[in-house]
């Protein structure tokens, strides 16, 4: 049932209470939160210096506007609603098609637009925003997600998860959406996490509710050796967020586009730490070799490359 | 050196906090524990006369508040008196007088003697003179070689003193003292006469008289005996030695009634007069016994204490100082066992709650108002309403089940359930709202989860802040927050595993 924690520790994994303490107080500057508890700040950000982000095809900011949203969304038959303010996952709305007028939402209910509405009116009254403020609903291109997962997922975007320490990737993983997740791509909402081999990019053991899993719960096929394409893009890209940022810890959520590419979803300064069980290895050993050596480590490209050489899986699959 | 700084902060908090609760807990004696009673004496001289049909006046030294006792809760009972009370060289006198009186006259005096371990200020007094010793022939004589014999055996005042006394005591007496004694005297003589022989000798000293706090000694129906010993005024200050030992201190039950070779009562217009002294003891709430006590000795530190305030402030005091208490509590839960609860502080408010209802009962009107509230939530989210009309409308529902409930049962008799008014009902308004979009985004597991996680640590919270003790300690002594703080800042630098992270990451160690 319990482990002890000197077991924990000579794992090197990282509790909460010393992520908070040491990782996200000392790391992360308070004043730099906007950037990123903003998810428009953040797209705005990473387009200024170049980074691939989705579509923004509108923003609400009032009750009034919500009128107009037929017009808004005349041009599209996809799209994704998500609060501005909102945080792990909650009050995402994904529609992937129309249908007699009405929208087919990703899990596959059909709503009408008056419901849409109701959503965004949740949204500007801040239900899902931080702290409870009001907030403004933004509206984006929906994700066409690349095949090389389609075996391992069930609906929904799957998106990788890049912890970068002080502009150095420390570990990853792909949160796959199942069945029970309902399409949502969040650990905590009954997604896989499968860790990501650092060295190669390839997908490694899989958590799913706490537990190990071999095979997708949905699809039955095995999750792990899928290697993930542009594996060192993904992790410049990253590491790049370090610099745009400031923010020391951070945790980067990239998604595949079938044709756009890697798209910087969200930026999150208190990542989860539930990535550990997925890479099935302590973060806090990781982070501590970065604080030693990132005196040495000025460029972007060196950064990525220590971290494909010291952090690669001790199980990888050669 | 944050670190350094953490724990020195912590660290100078804990002295403050435990420095304030020793002092006042010793010297002030302020009780440590709820149920601590402190023994107090009712004191009462009754003093009768015949009026002679002509103006009356009785004047009778009483008791004054010294470094030993606290004179507290005075009072002068006659009818037709009027009353005076002046302080003159150490002695009080109260005087009653009256135009005219006539037949048997009954005055009484009452005060509340308590003990204490502070001295009560008095004001600064004049070094007083030594009186004329007024020997004459022979006991001037006595007195001389008496002074001779028990200087040239002491070092010093207060070993001459005991000396003397020694001498004085003797059996059987050396000439010169029997001399100057006579057969068999009594203790007052002696002390009488060691007054003069100290004069003789320069040194400052006085008689004191006085009754004996003894609860053996007590009846009301009898006068009780005086007794008598030596004050000697020695580096500014007076020192009692005992008339029997010759050391200078004397029993702490030995209350001084006045002071010097004089009369205690003094009659004018009457005759018959007799005066009875009486003691009882009483045994009297820790708390009231040192708030008298501090109303005699006036420290400070009482003055700005909670008990200044009215009493229904002080109740409403008593309930809020214990909520750093169930924060501290929740804290614990959270950051070093690391259960979920809904809300930061929801759960202390609701523990604060069921100090109201009664546990079970509060567990049960807990449960279902949420349960309740949670269903009428999922009806109303189908009305798609906008987020503060439908928390009012939920606001609302969670009124009406609380009156219904209260209504309910208390058509059965049951009296508990109309406390349930008390319910945070807010807090609770927010908890089913969070609750049922924890249930949507994330399962009701989840949910329920935190629902019995937020339970739990109200519970617990309620458990610890019910204490009889800890509740009577923070009120009492409300310094020990500083030391309540102080633990939260180590608390807030704990760093190290939760207890639910050894769970969680129990797969991971495991590899």
């Amino acid at each position: 049932m319990l482990v002890t924690p000197n077991r924990l520790r000579t794992r090197g994994i990282l509790g909460i209470n010393r992520r908070n303490a040491q990782y996200i107080f000392r790391y992360n500057p308070r004043r730099l939160y906007p950037l990123v508890d903003d998810k428009l700040r953040t797209k705005e950000l990473a387009i200024r210096h170049g980074i691939a982000v989705p579509d923004l095809y509108g923003v609400i900011e009032m009750e009034g506007q919500v009128k107009g949203m037929p017009q808004l969304l005349k041009a599209y038959s996809d799209f994704v609603i998500k609060p501005a303010h909102g945080s792990g996952g909650a009050g995402i709305l994904v529609v992937s098609g129309r249908l007699n007028g009405k929208f087919r939402e990703h899990g596959g209910e059909i709503i009408a637009m008056d419901e849409i509405g109701y959503h965004v009116f949740n949204i500007l009254a801040g239900l899902y925003s931080l702290g409870g403020q009001t907030d403004k609903a933004i509206i984006e291109y929906c994700v066409q997600f690349d095949p090389i997962f389609e075996s391992i997922s069930y609906r929904g975007v799957p998106d990788i998860r890049i912890i970068v320490f002080l502009g150095v990737p420390v570990m990853s993983m792909v949160r796959l959406p199942t069945h029970n997740s309902n399409g949502k791509a969040n650990l905590h909402q009954g997604a896989i996490g499968a860790g990501i081999d650092m060295a190669t990019g390839k997908t490694l053991a899989a958590v799913w509710r706490n537990q190990i899993i071999e095979e997708h719960p949905d699809t039955g096929t095995k999750i792990a050796g899928v290697k993930i394409p542009n594996w060192q893009q993904l992790l410049e890209i990253a590491a790049r967020c370090y610099e745009i940022t400031g923010l020391g810890y951070l945790g980067v959520d990239i998604v595949l586009d079938a044709e756009k590419g890697p798209l910087v979803l969200e930026l999150n300064v208190r990542p989860g730490l539930n990535i550990q069980i997925a890479n099935a290895s302590g973060l806090l050993s990781r982070l501590e070799v970065v604080e030693e050596e990132h005196g040495n480590l000025d460029d972007l490209k060196t950064r990525v490359s220590f971290a494909r050489e010291h952090f690669a899986s001790e199980k990888s699959s050669v | 050196m944050n670190k350094l700084y953490v724990w020195g902060l912590a660290s100078l908090l804990t002295i403050i906090g435990l420095g304030l609760f020793a002092y006042k807990a010793y010297f002030l004696a302020f009780p440590i524990r709820p149920d601590t009673s402190v023994r107090v004496w009712n004191v009462e001289a009754h003093i009768s006369f015949e009026a002679k049909e002509e103006p009356a006046k009785v004047s009778i030294i009483v008791p004054m508040s010294t470094a030993r006792f606290a004179i507290t809760g005075e009072s002068f009972i006659s009818s037709g008196y009027g009353i005076l009370v002046s302080t003159e060289d150490r002695n009080r006198r109260a005087i009653w007088s009256i135009r005219k009186a006539t037949g048997k006259q009954n005055l009484y005096y009452q005060a509340t003697v308590r003990t204490v371990r502070i001295a009560v200020l008095t004001p600064e007094e004049e070094p007083p003179k030594p009186s004329e010793p007024a020997f004459q022939g022979l006991s001037l004589e006595a007195a001389t070689s008496l002074l001779q014999e028990v200087r040239a055996k002491s070092a010093d005042t207060v070993s001459m003193v005991s000396e003397l006394i020694k001498w004085l005591n003797e059996e059987p007496p050396r000439p010169p003292v029997k001399v100057l004694l006579g057969d068999q005297p009594k203790t007052e003589k002696k002390v009488e006469m060691a007054v003069r022989l100290l004069a003789q000798a320069g040194i400052v000293a006085r008689s004191v008289h006085g009754i004996r706090l003894h609860e053996e000694k007590f009846d009301f129906s009898k006068n009780i005996p005086l007794i008598h010993w030596l004050e000697v005024y020695h580096n500014k200050k007076w020192l009692s030695f005992n008339p029997m030992s010759g050391r200078p201190s004397v029993p702490g039950d030995w209350l001084g009634w006045w002071r010097g070779k004089q009369n205690p009562v003094a009659l004018e217009g009457g005759d018959k007069l007799r005066v009875r002294v009486a003691i009882s003891p009483r045994l009297e709430e820790g708390i009231i016994a040192a708030q008298e006590t501090g109303s005699v000795s006036k420290p400070l530190l009482l003055k700005f204490s909670l008990f200044s305030l009215p009493v229904s402030t002080q109740a409403v005091y008593r309930v809020l100082l214990m909520i750093p208490v169930g924060a501290f509590l929740l804290a614990i839960f959270r950051n070093i066992i690391g259960i979920k609860t809904f809300g930061t502080f929801m759960p202390v408010l609701i523990g604060l709650s069921f100090r109201e209802t009664g546990l079970g009962t509060g567990i049960i009107l807990f449960s279902i108002v949420v349960a309740m509230g949670l269903t009428i939530r999922f009806w109303l989210e189908r009305l798609k309403l906008l987020l503060v009309p439908r928390l009012t409308a939920i606001l609302t529902v969670v009124v009406l089940l609380m009156v219904a409930l209260s209504v309910f049962t208390h058509s059965l008799g049951m009296h508990r359930g109309l406390s349930v008014a008390l319910f945070p009902m807010v807090i609770l308004t927010m908890t089913i709202e969070r609750m049922s979009i924890v249930w949507e985004e994330r399962g009701p597991g989840e949910a329920l989860t935190s629902g019995l996680g937020s339970l739990l640590t109200a519970i617990a919270a309620f458990l610890v802040m019910n204490i009889k003790i800890v509740e009577h300690l923070i009120f009492v002594f409300p310094e020990l927050l500083l030391v309540l703080l102080a633990s939260t800042l180590i608390l807030g630098r704990y760093s190290g595993y939760r207890l639910m992270d050894l769970h969680r990451f129990r797969a991971v160690a495991k590899g």
